[in-house]
């Protein structure tokens, strides 16, 4: 199925390839800085023993959670976009992004583990997608009405978030500022081992099983059911399965807000194929995450990676809007 | 519309809605750590000999106008969006405008170390008159249809609370200034405040209230509201300054609150139908009831502490947003 679109193996690649570049890139800046070629070497073991320990302990784990955020996020987006036929349909727009961080806040401010935000961000995120899906009803799924619920969930989570950072006493708040605008500060192992599990069981699924089905879905309800698919099955499974995914995303990092949203958009667009677009959207979104971190660590002053990606995507949603609105499609 | 009961019934209904009013404002001025009744209140409104003389004159009296006046400008900045755009669902915090106040302050706040209201108020001003303008012209102006322009706020939502995060993160002091700023509350309100707040309101209701008639032969369609000697986009630039100076002033007195521009005018309207010159005055009195009384109940739930009054509207608000999304075609 992928070998049969020699385009989108081309953007898939070219995505990745250029994220590993920006990887190698940030692997090698910071306080010490070491030249790309003894990054590489350092990262297949070869390196001497400082910079093998600077490369692969200290600033490896990060770059692999963004890497793992950046897929994560894509393929939930990826698969909400296709469900609802919108390339407005993302999770942070629907609200689900904004559910994980109500949920995972409370566990921030109550001074929970950090095992415990975890679970607390897949509840959330998975719960705002239920409730969305409950108020949407069936014919809810696509269209305009399915955003406009998500904009309504999402500014009701926002009041409680509000609320729950005024809760909070000084440090604490601006740990879960930090911690909500979407930073890969600090990150490493710990949060980047539960999302690669999750990512290496869902993944699959997603493609073998959710792709095909969901391509076919695009052309309608009735051809797909025609055609042998499960409809609704497969719509309310991919999603749900998409939800836990990006809930994870977003207790390893804190929200990254917009990645889900762009990076399946800028797929489609280069690879010019119907269907989710899985795997190329999976790579468009960790060079995106990659690049943003980058980015944000070599602005002037360190912001967090959600703070570039939210303007990035506030911008990109601007320009989405305006063409859209030309070809006449919202 | 034909004479009948229904038209005879909304002088009396405002009148109603009136005395609603007092009786709520005189509960807000009632309730807080010590409750007072309607008599203490009164007697420590006009009797300086009173004990809640000082009480009430230095706390609750401010903060109850200030939610009046707020509360006003916010039901009527929505009441007049909602009709500009003939969108149902046109709240100044839900398109945004509210967001590029607070990035507007924040900027002040952050770069500029304004931090006192006075200094805020022009920045949420400006931030306000940016995004009305922006988040029409990216809904598509004239075109815009209900979803396009909810989507178009919240973009610009979504950009401007990365901004605003952005900025406060920066600097720890400023994030404790605004934690509490951004979302929305009465909390600090003091005759200060509302001496600055109130000139800019006023300037936006009288606007508001002058371009009732031409919009609502706007409704009609431009070329019927051009026939009706009505100037489309003479009254159009007037309707986004006073949102612009409703929404700008009211920000930068207690933050971002949303959902009361929605609410109102969609409560409001099964009561007086379409026509902008009862609807309007009808929002004016009722919008302040749910504000103060989104407050009182804040105070009442968030004892001994306080839910800020934001964080009430939103989830009051939010319900009623999604049923709106639901039973809309």
């Amino acid at each position: 199925m992928i070998t049969t679109r020699p385009r989108a193996a081309l953007v898939g690649g070219g995505a990745l390839l250029a994220m590993a570049a920006v990887a190698v890139l940030t692997l090698g800046t910071g306080d010490f800085p070491i030249a790309p070629g003894d990054v590489v070497k350092a990262l297949a073991g070869q390196g001497d023993a400082a910079q093998t320990f600077i490369v692969n302990e200290l600033r490896l784990p990060r770059v692999i959670t963004a890497i793992l955020v950046g897929l994560a996020l894509a393929a939930a987006g990826a698969v909400f976009q296709s469900v609802t036929r919108n390339p407005l349909g993302s999770p942070d727009i629907l609200g689900i992004t904004s559910g994980a961080g109500a949920a995972a806040l409370t566990v921030v401010i109550l001074g929970g583990s950090s095992t415990q935000l975890s679970l607390a961000a897949v509840a959330g995120g998975v719960g705002t997608a239920l409730v969305i899906q409950l108020i949407g009803g069936r014919r809810g799924l696509r269209g305009h009405r399915f955003i406009l619920i998500g904009i309504g969930m999402t500014a009701v989570l926002n009041g409680i978030v509000g609320y729950l950072l005024t809760k909070g006493v000084r440090m604490e708040s601006a740990r879960a500022m930090l911690w909500l605008t979407g930073s890969f500060d600090g990150r490493g192992w710990e949060e980047a081992l539960p999302l690669l599990v999750v990512l290496l069981i869902a993944v699959p699924v997603l493609v073998l099983l959710c792709g095909p089905g969901l391509r076919m879905l695009e052309m309608g309800d009735d051809i797909a059911a025609a055609l042998g698919v499960p409809v609704n099955r497969l719509r309310n499974g991919s999603l749900l399965l998409a939800a836990v995914v990006v809930a994870f995303a977003a207790a390893a990092a804190g929200p990254v807000n917009f990645v889900a949203l762009i990076a399946p958009n800028i797929a489609k667009r280069l690879t010019r194929a119907p269907g989710p677009n899985l795997l190329p959207s999976m790579a468009v979104g960790a060079l995106l995450t990659v690049g943003a971190d980058w980015l944000a660590t070599h602005s002037g002053y360190p912001i967090p990676v959600g703070v570039v990606t939210g303007l990035l995507g506030g911008a990109y949603l601007v320009w989405l809007l305006t063409t859209e609105r030309r070809a006449g499609r919202i | 519309m034909r004479p009948g009961r229904r038209v005879s019934a909304r002088p009396a209904g405002l009148l109603i809605a009136v005395a609603v009013l007092a009786a709520v404002l005189v509960l807000g001025i009632g309730s807080g750590a010590r409750f007072l009744s309607p008599g203490e209140v009164w007697a420590g409104l006009v009797d300086t000999g009173s004990p809640y003389y000082r009480i009430v004159h230095e706390m609750r009296l401010p903060r109850t106008l200030l939610g009046l006046v707020v509360g006003l400008a916010l039901g009527l900045a929505g009441a007049i969006m909602q009709a500009l755009t003939r969108n149902p669902l046109a709240d100044p915090g839900l398109l945004g405008i509210n967001a590029g106040a607070s990035a507007a302050v924040a900027s002040a706040a952050a770069f500029l170390g304004i931090g006192t209201f006075g200094g805020w108020v022009w920045f949420a001003l400006g931030g306000a008159a940016v995004v009305t303008a922006l988040v029409y012209a990216v809904g598509g102006g004239r075109a815009a249809t209900p979803a396009r322009l909810a989507l178009a706020g919240a973009a610009l939502n979504a950009a401007l609370y990365g901004y605003v995060s952005a900025v406060t993160l920066a600097d720890t002091a400023s994030i404790e200034k605004m934690r509490f700023w951004t979302v929305g509350s009465l909390a600090s309100a003091d005759f200060a405040t509302l001496r600055l707040v109130t000139p800019f309101i006023l300037a936006g209701v009288l606007i508001a209230l002058a371009t009732a008639r031409p919009l609502n032969a706007l409704s009609l369609g431009d070329d019927a509201a051009r026939a009706l000697g009505a100037r489309p986009g003479v009254i159009r630039g007037l309707v986004i300054v006073a949102v612009t100076l409703l929404c700008g002033a009211a920000t930068a007195a207690c933050g971002p609150i949303v959902f009361v521009g929605l609410l109102i005018p969609h409560l409001v309207r099964p009561l007086t139908g379409p026509d902008l010159r009862w609807l309007l005055p009808y929002t004016m009195v009722l919008a302040p009831v749910l504000l103060v009384g989104a407050d009182v109940l804040g105070r009442v739930l968030g004892s001994p502490g306080e839910l800020q009054v934001g964080v009430v509207t939103a989830v009051l608000g939010g319900p009623l947003f999604l049923y709106l999304v639901r039973v809309a075609k």
